[in-house]
């Protein structure tokens, strides 16, 4: 069986898997609590697929990546509260102001390189966060935007928890086969040009900050498009969303689950997700749990889960599948 | 055009009649006090194979970098076709013409060869901004890399990641790199550096097979190596140019024999 049969298996396999869970979580769990998190993962998943366009593909690690979620979200939630605007004209400004924003910080923080990087995003992404908390006429401030309803989408209700799925994981896999489709294009095959030695780029006629801008851009678009989920799930958006730590979490997500890989980020969110509410059952400081699996990984399988589940895959196909 | 037109344009012809391809006016780089280029005129035709001598530090690989552009001059201008590439940048230079190699190997250590053929491939065309189209669904850049690999008869490793292919392999590859699109001007940075002899007779072959219509500048360290390859033979020391020249006349030049030997 080869690599690529083996794969499209999977795909194929995790595809039909997201498709029964609402039913599986019914019948086996008897509540819809997989569901809902499942959800956050969906969202946070595509956080974490656009990340991976910086982190994994650039090299270039954004502690303010969430920030444009959070965009994405006050945007949605601004331009229905506040300006009365219908649902798909607020969902496609989110997408212009995300994307927007990205254009902006970009030209800031595309100067920087590795750590430095890391702390102009960071300071980009504590600004959003001021914005929000300050600025009470647009944002309420503390006390956050709430909406009333999720909207309905022909017959289905979204408030319905189970629609609400199946339309997350639409978008979800809209998302995720577009930035499939970058990674296999030229363009995403230059990026990891530019991570691999950005001089040599340079030399061969690579305009390696244009290709790095668009990058950002494209990251910001779609972490945006997370944020159009966060708002009708969450139905809320305050500031403490903005905050450091979620931003922290999905930098984690993405070197969790393998940076530069596919599928990678989107497992490491539903590892985070799945984790974070489990401990939160038992401590508040769950955050010490999360860091000593970050350290296991690093020294175990330092290219993330993905690495780990490939040296697992291996294992069991040369055992059961090859023919010696 | 007239001639004072013509040598406005494109310098002065050499000897042979050949036009111009780089001139620096007096190029200067300095580093905080250093200065690193210093004052340097020169002037190379085209299809011209000259050989760039020095001791460790005299500042030909800083040239070299103000040349492909990943440094910018301090002080003075660069020619290049006649036309003033002083404050253009690097990749624009690289769509002039202008390919360089690196002293230490610069490549794509994680990617496969042909991986690493193809990004050089594209690096001149409009298709590395496609984002939607599969880059498989672009055959001309995979064919033309392995064309390009066929010549050296690396055609086999195509699939090999390069972290993982011996230091004489990566070597080729790295001028195999610059070698995409027959540059006007090609920059090689010590290209037989750390070579086996037997290695370094090849790499020396491969070069001598280029079209006689590309101008060559070669950093080299190996004389015999530089005596070979070139016609003509510029030296540096301490950033500045000591002796410039055809062979035999830099051999028996006295500051270049003071340089190599010491004092007498």
């Amino acid at each position: 069986m080869s690599k690529r049969w083996s794969n499209t298996l999977f795909v194929f396999g995790a595809f039909i898997f997201f498709l029964a869970v609402p039913w599986l979580a019914l019948g086996i769990v008897g509540s819809t609590y997989i569901t809902q998190l499942l959800v956050q993962a969906m969202f946070f998943g595509i956080v974490a697929l656009s990340l991976n366009l910086l982190l994994g593909y650039l090299g270039l690690p954004s502690l303010g990546h969430a920030a444009y979620m959070g965009i994405g979200a006050y945007t949605v939630a601004i331009c229905i509260t506040k300006f009365h605007m219908g649902i798909v004209p607020a969902c496609l400004m989110a997408m212009l102001v995300a994307a927007s924003a990205a254009a902006l910080f970009g030209l800031v923080a595309l100067r920087a390189k590795e750590v430095y990087f890391l702390m102009i995003t960071l300071a980009l992404g504590m600004l959003v966060w001021g914005l929000a908390y300050r600025w009470v006429s647009m944002t309420s401030g503390d006390n956050g935007i709430s909406l009333v309803s999720r909207p309905q989408i022909g017959p289905f209700p979204l408030d319905n928890i189970n629609n609400y799925y199946y339309f997350a994981f639409a978008v979800f896999c809209l998302c995720f086969y577009i930035l499939y489709r970058i990674k296999i294009s030229p363009f995403g095959h230059s990026l990891v040009g530019i991570k691999e030695s950005e001089s040599r780029m340079r030399t061969l006629g690579y305009n390696c900050w244009v290709h790095k801008y668009i990058c950002f851009i494209i990251a910001g678009f779609f972490s945006g498009v997370a944020g159009i989920l966060f708002i009708f799930y969450n139905l809320f958006i305050s500031p403490s969303t903005l905050e450091l730590i979620t931003n922290l979490e999905a930098l984690l997500m993405v070197s969790l689950g393998g940076p530069g890989t596919v599928a990678g980020p989107f497992i490491g969110a539903i590892f985070i997700v799945f984790l974070k509410d489990f401990v939160s059952i038992y401590t508040e400081r769950w955050l010490i749990i999360l860091g000593s699996m970050y350290i296991l990984i690093m020294l175990y399988a330092p290219n993330g889960l993905m690495e780990a589940f490939k040296i697992v895959r291996n294992f069991f196909f040369r055992k059961f599948f090859s023919k010696e | 055009m007239n001639r004072r037109g013509h040598e406005k344009k494109f310098g002065r012809s050499d000897q042979l009649g050949r036009d111009e391809c780089l001139r620096s006016e007096s190029l200067t780089k300095s580093f905080g006090g250093l200065e690193a280029v210093r004052d340097v005129s020169f002037h190379i035709a085209k299809g011209e194979r000259r050989a760039i001598l020095g001791p460790n530090g005299a500042g030909k690989t800083t040239f070299f970098n103000l040349v492909a552009g990943d440094l910018s001059p301090t002080r003075g201008k660069i020619f290049f076709l006649g036309e003033d590439i002083t404050r253009v940048s690097c990749h624009r230079r690289a769509h002039k013409g202008i390919a360089r190699t690196f002293q230490i190997t610069n490549l794509f250590f994680n990617l496969s060869v042909l991986e690493n053929m193809v990004l050089a491939v594209q690096a001149l065309e409009g298709t590395k901004y496609s984002l939607f189209r599969s880059i498989t669904a672009y055959p001309h850049l995979y064919e033309r890399s392995m064309e390009l690999l066929a010549q050296v008869s690396l055609d086999g490793l195509k699939d090999e990641m390069i972290g993982n292919l011996s230091y004489g392999v990566q070597r080729q590859i790295e001028v195999m790199l610059a070698l995409t699109k027959e540059p006007n001007l090609l920059l090689l940075d010590e290209p037989t550096a750390g070579l086996s002899p037997a290695e370094a007779t090849m790499m020396v072959k491969m070069l001598k097979k280029l079209p006689p219509s590309m101008t060559m500048m070669i950093i080299e360290h190996d004389m015999d190596v530089a005596f070979e390859l070139a016609e003509s033979i510029t030296v540096f020391h301490f950033g500045e140019v000591v002796a410039e020249g055809d062979k035999e006349a830099v051999r028996s030049n006295q500051t270049v024999q003071e340089i190599y030997l010491g004092f007498k």
